[in-house]
């Protein structure tokens, strides 16, 4: 049985293979790459250049100086999070844009879907390709971080430390996947690779940039004045922080903070009340993940939503040539 | 006795208030070579999407090899070749890499995908191109790629929507011979979709003239030139000696008609430039001439014009 399949390659594995060999091939990719590769090196370089001065304090924090490696910052270079916040977009949207749209321009994609073969076949491989290519990319990322921390360091990270890092890994994933399937979106909406790259570039400026001037422009205009009760207070926090979450990398930034920073509490605003009596240690593994669930989930939708409308737009549309 | 490989009934497709398709009926018998014969925007690519379950239509069924495309496509694309209008592949992949991949979309093996992609490639004479890009392939290189294309998933139909289009006379013509022996070798049906008319009746047993999305007629090229030749297949001019008239021009038409009314196969007389055109189902040139002498009319002259498949096609295609 497992002989048969693996000399007959199911189709929808013949797709993802020659997916992923044409991504890790295109110029596009590697430009991408080379950009999150330097910007990684740059900011591991700086964290460890400053290490010693952010451990040398004596807070509990400490215990987990290996996730400082993601976090820490000296201030001359943004750190690695920060980065990934904004350039995994940016790496979504190359690698889906044209997906859909250059295979109908080039004329293959009506002689490929006269093949024996479903036709969400092609979505769904195209799809899961750009997965397994930032799967390993992220991986990849983590572990060579991790590998130099080990380096520079030289104490082994504890198994939550490693365990933290790797979900950190698979929420990035989740988080670029985001933007890859709204790249893919556009390109069954729009014909021209150019408009749909626009888009998609357009929308990722949009969040990365003017979403957070407009949230503080709405924050001023409502700002309650200074006299009003805690309650209320705390509500007008609650209130622009859920406006600040329709924006996909504040849910990233909020999730990889609570992973990467174990002393993280809550996402939200917290009183004193709140606070007295806690005891100042950080949260184990379980309860940050509890605390970061929402945003992934959040995440997973928007991701699923996206899919959904590609998926209904694409199959039941005439597929002509050019 | 022959046998239906591709059947639509009634076949009708709707773009919004755009009739492309109507009520199409058209039956392609096992092993013949088809021609669709249709101006562009005929409506024949969509009637070939809708055959491959690549658009669904709005009402009638289409019936490839016995299996319904709207339902069942996929079974359908496994007895299906389908060349496009203008193929693309993949052009930083060489040709053979282009082939292979399609290959393994059918669910061939690696090394038996690499094997029927050689042969194919040097069958359509493609021998030395096989590791070179496709990017640099010239439009009629291509063209023949893409028939090897075809071929590979062993089909029992093979179905070109304007093979030809963009090729040079002479590699219009190799593809055309291609087409032929391949058909031949294969033991395959072709639908061949064309807006040219010599082509068509270079390789085609059988034809439909399809415009506006219905299909006038359909027949070999004999009985097609029977059915469309409704207003006679044959003109004969007459010039009559002046004298010999009954001198009132518009009724001079009439009383011609009259007169030829007892030969067979006479269908309508007009008059112009002085000239009578008599229009009649077969060669009856002798016959007028006889019956004219017979009724002691002058006869100036005489002069017999045979309608081409090329005057049907004007005829039908350019509104003439």
């Amino acid at each position: 049985m497992f002989n048969s399949i693996s000399q007959n390659l199911n189709p929808f594995w013949v797709i993802v293979n020659k997916e992923i060999s044409d991504t890790v091939r295109s110029w596009r990719f590697l430009i991408m790459l080379g950009l999150i590769v330097l910007t990684c090196m740059g900011s591991l370089y700086t964290a460890l250049d400053d290490f010693s001065k952010a451990i040398k304090t004596r807070d509990p924090e400490d215990t987990f100086f290996f996730l400082k490696l993601f976090t820490h910052t000296d201030g001359t270079l943004p750190s690695f999070i920060v980065f990934i916040t904004f350039l995994g977009p940016l790496l979504g949207i190359s690698m889906g844009f044209d997906s859909i749209n250059s295979e109908q321009n080039k004329g293959t994609l009506s002689r490929i879907l006269a093949q024996p073969i479903y036709r969400d076949f092609l979505l769904n491989a195209k799809f899961i390709a750009a997965i397994v290519v930032l799967s390993v990319l992220f991986f990849a990322l983590s572990l060579l971080v991790l590998g130099f921390g080990l380096l520079f360091v030289g104490i082994p990270p504890t198994p939550e430390e490693f365990l933290r890092i790797v979900i950190f890994s698979v929420v990035s994933i989740v988080y670029v996947s985001f933007w890859l399937n709204l790249a893919i979106l556009f390109s069954v909406k729009f014909k021209q690779a150019a408009t749909s790259a626009l888009a998609g570039i357009s929308i990722w400026l949009f969040f990365s940039i003017f979403y957070s001037m407009i949230v503080n422009l709405i924050a001023k205009g409502l700002a309650p004045s200074v006299f009003v009760s805690e309650r209320q207070m705390v509500a007008f926090q609650r209130f622009i922080q859920n406006i600040m979450r329709i924006n996909p990398g504040q849910l990233f930034n909020d999730a990889t903070t609570s992973l990467l920073m174990p002393t993280v509490r809550s996402l939200g605003p917290l009183t004193t009340e709140q606070m007295s009596g806690a005891i100042p240690s950080p949260l184990p593994l379980g309860q940050s993940l509890m605390l970061v669930w929402p945003q992934a989930t959040a995440l997973i939708a928007g991701t699923i939503v996206f899919f959904a409308i590609t998926y209904q737009m694409f199959m039941r549309r005439e597929i002509r040539s050019r | 006795m022959s046998e239906p490989i591709i059947q639509l009934i009634d076949l009708t497709k709707k773009y919004d208030e755009f009739t492309a398709v109507d009520h199409l009926n058209l039956t392609v018998d096992k092993g013949e070579i088809f021609g669709l014969l249709g101006p562009n925007g005929a409506g024949k690519s969509t009637s070939i999407l809708m055959m491959l379950g690549l658009t669904e239509p709005s009402s009638g069924e289409v019936y490839v090899c016995g299996i319904n495309s709207t339902t069942n496509p996929i079974e359908v694309k496994t007895k299906v070749g389908y060349l496009p209008e203008d193929v693309g592949f993949y052009d930083d992949r060489t040709g053979l890499e282009n082939l292979v991949y399609t290959a393994k979309l059918n669910g061939f093996s690696s090394k038996l995908a690499y094997e029927k992609a050689k042969e194919l490639m040097s069958r359509v004479g493609l021998a030395e191109q096989i590791n070179k890009k496709t990017g640099k392939y010239s439009k009629g290189m291509r063209q023949r790629l893409g028939l090897a294309d075809v071929l590979i998933k062993d089909p029992e139909v093979i179905i070109l929507d304007e093979p030809t289009s963009g090729i040079d006379p002479k590699g219009v013509q190799e593809f055309l011979n291609l087409i032929v022996e391949l058909r031949n070798e294969h033991r395959i049906s072709v639908l061949f979709s064309s807006h040219n008319l010599h082509q068509v009746q270079q390789v085609c047993n059988r034809v439909g003239i399809f415009v506006e999305g219905k299909l006038l007629a359909e027949g070999d090229i004999e009985s097609l030139s029977r059915q469309l030749f409704t207003h006679g297949m044959y003109l004969i001019e007459l010039g009559l000696n002046e004298k010999s008239l009954p001198h009132n021009e518009t009724d001079d038409a009439i009383w011609l008609e009259k007169l030829l009314k007892p030969i067979e196969g006479v269908q309508k007389v007009m008059k112009s430039d002085g000239l009578f055109q008599v229009e009649c189902s077969h060669d009856i040139a002798p016959a007028i001439s006889k019956r004219i002498v017979e009724q002691g009319l002058g006869l100036n002259f005489l002069n017999r014009k045979e309608y081409g498949l090329d005057a049907i096609y004007n005829r039908y295609f350019e509104g003439g």
